[in-house]
């Protein structure tokens, strides 16, 4: 069985992609991108300012994805799941108990990574696509089990949320502040996944992906590994799925679907499964090319949109950063050491 | 003499990496020409450029037809055999399978050629229904090399028959591929460790050290030599 | 006990449907590794071009006998053009192309045909037999799927494209020394799954009705005998698939209806193979150090 869906990475390029390392070109670069991703908001319109918002989002759930599927080997189905579950978190938290929206997200956090690790248990009996058919269950079953616990969830109906209100005095309003505090969260997410990818514990996820044995003999627990892994990942887009709900304002059973879960496999392909970067595109890709896509054919949009997955899959079959990352590093003499050897 | 089989300043990539550097070698046209060489070296990769199974340069003559741009299974249509290292049986299948799929590019009478098959293999022939993975190391190698003379091939290439096996069924082996090389008037491009057994049986031998043809020459040649006799003959 | 067996046996016939197009799933993935998720929209789409013949006047096993010729080509057609230049990308590159061709079947569909609910003639007489024990239509689709898994059976047993196919699935590279067109066995191989999830589509149409939708559920019905059987064997694929049906029928009927049928039989299935993590036919995934 294939398993070269991820090749391996060297830890210098995860952190490079977006300038978290030495060198002070990095920091410059680094420091103009999220300047100009901060002074953005002012320069489009409030629905313009909604869509990136949510690209943001996406971009955080699919960081959340790359780090268990891509660096640890798992592919999930089912991350849709996980982003409900952070997401009626925060609902049910702000409509029921009345919390406001900013306190709501680190609960969200921590119970989907409690989900994930109890998810993680049983799923290390499964590999390849038998993990897949385990997640796609799961995927399935969310919009079915949100219905059902209609108590809790409000059923069908779905339950409405109060807007976010910025803080007074700052003087902008509501879309573009969130965008900024989603903006804030994505660099710490990325920060922090950079931090945990690079480190030891990222060492032992990609060995336990590529060499479990060679990986066990060397005192690594896989179990232990693979277990953290999930919660991880499951934690960040927990915490996208908080942040959706917020900023939707909204939340019901049917934006849950199987299609979410493939859409976030896709937005990691798309940006490159191994990667931390990927994650941005993945999520820019999400939000919108099935927007583009609707101006194109309005009879058959969705036919665009599985066209353009192809046509990225053909040019890119390792993600847009996963494929243009190698070549990036092979440009700076500083990096020449650490290039993958393809 | 012609010859049946030429390689011209053929190199051979994996990759970025050069694992042959420019060789040159030749099989005589009904003879058989052995590779020596340690682990390493470049004979698997020099079969392995000759299929098409690897990326490669230079000139590669079969029958003075080049080889190098066709794809692998056009190359073994034109009558290029090869058994691969770790022979390669299609083990989920019966031994009677693993023949018929050798004789697939021939469509006249493939069951004439089993029997002769089995005639030089009877073994083969007692287990014909049986799983090929569940035969022993020596049944799968004579069934590697009977599948691929299911072919009709006028070149064989064989990778290392030898690999794990008892010494006196080797000699089996190797007895077998003498008999049929007469028989079949096919000629051999073998590929061996086992120097001493080879040289015996080849009349062109060459040594390929880190992808460089070192030395060639008639066997007698290469087993006179000191440095060959210390290293690869191991006396 | 005669509800029981009612129910077993409308669970059979809805388990042969899960079976053949499990089978589909198996030989895809037996060929190229990969899960074909475009497969049931492929099985869409093949029954609306059926739909089509029958409208247009064609009678309906002519209409099927088209229908098939018309998948198959299509299906080699798709392995070429479209899965060929993923082929030795990774695997997850695959992945996301036929999840691609799913949306694209998905949304062809609904633009050509619309999303309208459409019947869908059987070709079985609505009948009862061996008292309301079973229908004719369920006998029908069962005997449909039987004829289809013995041709194949014969096919793959007896025929030497079968031999090579099998060979080109097994070991690429030694069917490659063989002379064996690697490539076009792959193509047929698509072309014989797209034919088998033809006949599913067309013999579930007349229950579910026919729209783009019609056959997500069945794939992931499919997709779970398939690896509740084991992924990498035939014969297991269609117990699988029969035992999923029969399952999903039994818990519909005895424990709970409606949305959460699904979860639910999923759930049992996934306890299965909490047991047998390759599925009840299936080898291990064997690794070399």
């Amino acid at each position: 069985m294939r398993k070269d869906f991820a090749p391996a990475i060297p830890e210098k390029l995860a952190v490079r992609t977006f300038g978290f390392s030495s060198g002070i070109w990095r920091w410059v670069g680094a420091l103009a991108l999220i300047a100009l991703a901060a002074a953005l908001p002012f320069a489009i319109s409030n629905y313009h300012v909604f869509e990136l918002t949510l690209a943001m989002i996406y971009a955080i759930a699919v960081l959340g994805l790359n780090i268990l599927a891509g660096y640890n080997g798992q592919i999930s189905l089912g991350h849709g799941g996980f982003f409900a579950a952070g997401a009626y978190t925060a609902a049910i938290l702000m409509h029921r108990y009345g919390v406001p929206y900013w306190a709501t997200v680190p609960p969200a956090g921590l119970i989907c990574f409690g989900l994930g690790v109890l998810f993680g248990l049983p799923a290390l009996r499964f590999e390849g696509p038998y993990l897949a058919l385990v997640t796609l269950a799961m995927a399935v079953a969310t919009p079915q089990l949100l219905k059902y616990f209609d108590s809790w969830t409000g059923g069908q109906q779905g339950i409405n949320l109060p807007k976010v209100q910025p803080p007074p005095g700052l003087g902008i309003d509501r879309d573009r502040w969130f965008y900024l505090v989603v903006l804030v969260v994505l660099l710490v997410a990325m920060r922090v996944a950079a931090n945990l990818l690079n480190g030891r514990t990222g060492r032992a996820f990609v060995a336990v992906r590529d060499h479990p044995i060679a990986a066990a003999a060397m005192g690594i627990n896989a179990a232990r590994y693979k277990t953290l892994a999930f919660g991880t990942s499951t934690l960040f887009t927990g915490v996208a799925g908080a942040l959706s709900a917020i900023v939707i304002s909204f939340v019901a059973p049917e934006s849950f679907t199987l299609f979410l879960s493939l859409s976030f496999l896709v937005g990691s392909a798309v940006g490159g499964i191994a990667t931390i970067g990927g994650a941005i595109v993945g999520g820019l890709f999400i939000e919108f090319v099935p927007n583009f896509a609707s101006d194109i054919s309005d009879a058959a949009p969705w036919a665009i949109y599985g066209l353009a997955m192809l046509l990225f899959m053909y040019a890119m079959p390792r993600g847009v950063v996963g494929s243009l990352g190698p070549w990036l590093a092979r440009l700076t003499p500083e990096d020449q050491l650490a290039a993958p050897k393809e | 003499m012609t010859l049946i089989l030429e390689l011209r300043r053929v190199k051979a990539f994996y990759g970025q990496s050069e694992v042959l550097q420019g060789i040159d070698i030749a099989v005589a046209d009904g003879g058989i020409s052995v590779l020596l060489g340690a682990n390493g070296a470049g004979k698997t990769t020099t079969l392995r450029a000759i299929c098409g199974m690897v990326r490669s340069e230079g000139e590669i003559l079969f029958t003075g037809q080049p080889l190098e741009r066709r794809t692998t299974e056009a190359i073994a249509r034109m009558g290029v055999a090869h058994v691969p290292e770790g022979r390669g049986t299609f083990t989920g299948l019966t031994v009677e399978e693993n023949l018929r799929l050798g004789g697939y590019t021939r469509a006249d009478r493939p069951l004439a050629s089993m029997d002769r098959m089995y005639s030089y293999f009877p073994i083969l022939a007692d287990r014909r229904r049986q799983q090929a993975g569940s035969l022993s190391g020596g049944e799968q190698q004579m069934l590697a090399i009977a599948r691929a003379l299911m072919m009709g091939p006028r070149l064989l290439l064989l990778d290392e028959p030898s690999f794990g096996l008892a010494p006196r069924i080797v000699e089996n082996i190797f007895t077998i591929i003498e008999q049929i090389r007469r028989e079949e008037s096919v000629s051999v491009l073998l590929v061996e460790q086992n120097a001493s057994l080879a040289l015996e049986l080849a009349d062109q031998a060459y040594l390929i050290e880190t992808g460089s043809v070192v030395m060639s020459g008639s066997p007698k040649t290469l087993a006179d030599d000191p440095q060959i006799r210390r290293s690869y003959l191991g006396y | 006990m005669h509800q029981l067996l009612q129910q077993i046996f409308s669970g059979l016939a809805a388990g042969a449907i899960y079976a053949s197009l499990a089978l589909a799933l198996v030989m895809i993935y037996r060929a190229t590794d990969l899960v074909n998720f475009a497969q049931g929209d492929m099985a869409m789409f093949s029954t609306y071009v059926a739909w089509m013949l029958v409208n247009a006047g064609t009678p309906f096993w002519a209409a099927f006998l088209i229908t098939l010729v018309a998948s198959f080509l299509g299906g080699m057609a798709i392995e070429r053009i479209i899965i060929r230049p993923v082929e030795k990308a990774p695997v997850l590159a695959a992945v996301v192309v036929t999840i691609g061709l799913l949306l694209i079947f998905n949304s062809l569909a609904g633009w050509i045909f619309s999303y309208t609910l459409q019947e869908f003639p059987s070709p079985f007489p609505d009948r009862t037999l061996f008292g309301a024990l079973m229908t004719t239509r369920d006998l029908g689709v069962i005997g449909v799927t039987l004829v289809m898994l013995v041709l194949l059976f014969a096919f793959f047993r007896f025929t030497t494209t079968g031999l090579a196919m099998r060979a080109a699935a097994q070991n690429p590279q030694s069917a490659l020394l063989c002379g064996i067109p690697v490539g076009r066995m792959l193509a047929i191989g698509w072309g014989l799954a797209a034919a088998i999830g033809a006949t599913a589509g067309i013999m579930v149409a007349p229950v579910l009705f026919l729209d783009p939708n019609m056959m997500g559920g069945v794939f992931l019905y499919a997709f779970t005998g398939a690896l509740l059987g084991g992924i990498t064997s035939p014969v297991g694929a269609v117990v699988g698939g029969l035992i999923v049906g029969v399952t999903e029928n039994l818990v519909g009927t005895y424990l709970i209806a409606s949305q959460l049928k699904l979860t639910v039989a999923l759930v049992l299935i996934i306890l299965v193979l909490v047991f047998k993590p390759n599925g009840l036919f299936g080898t291990a995934i064997v690794r070399r150090v």
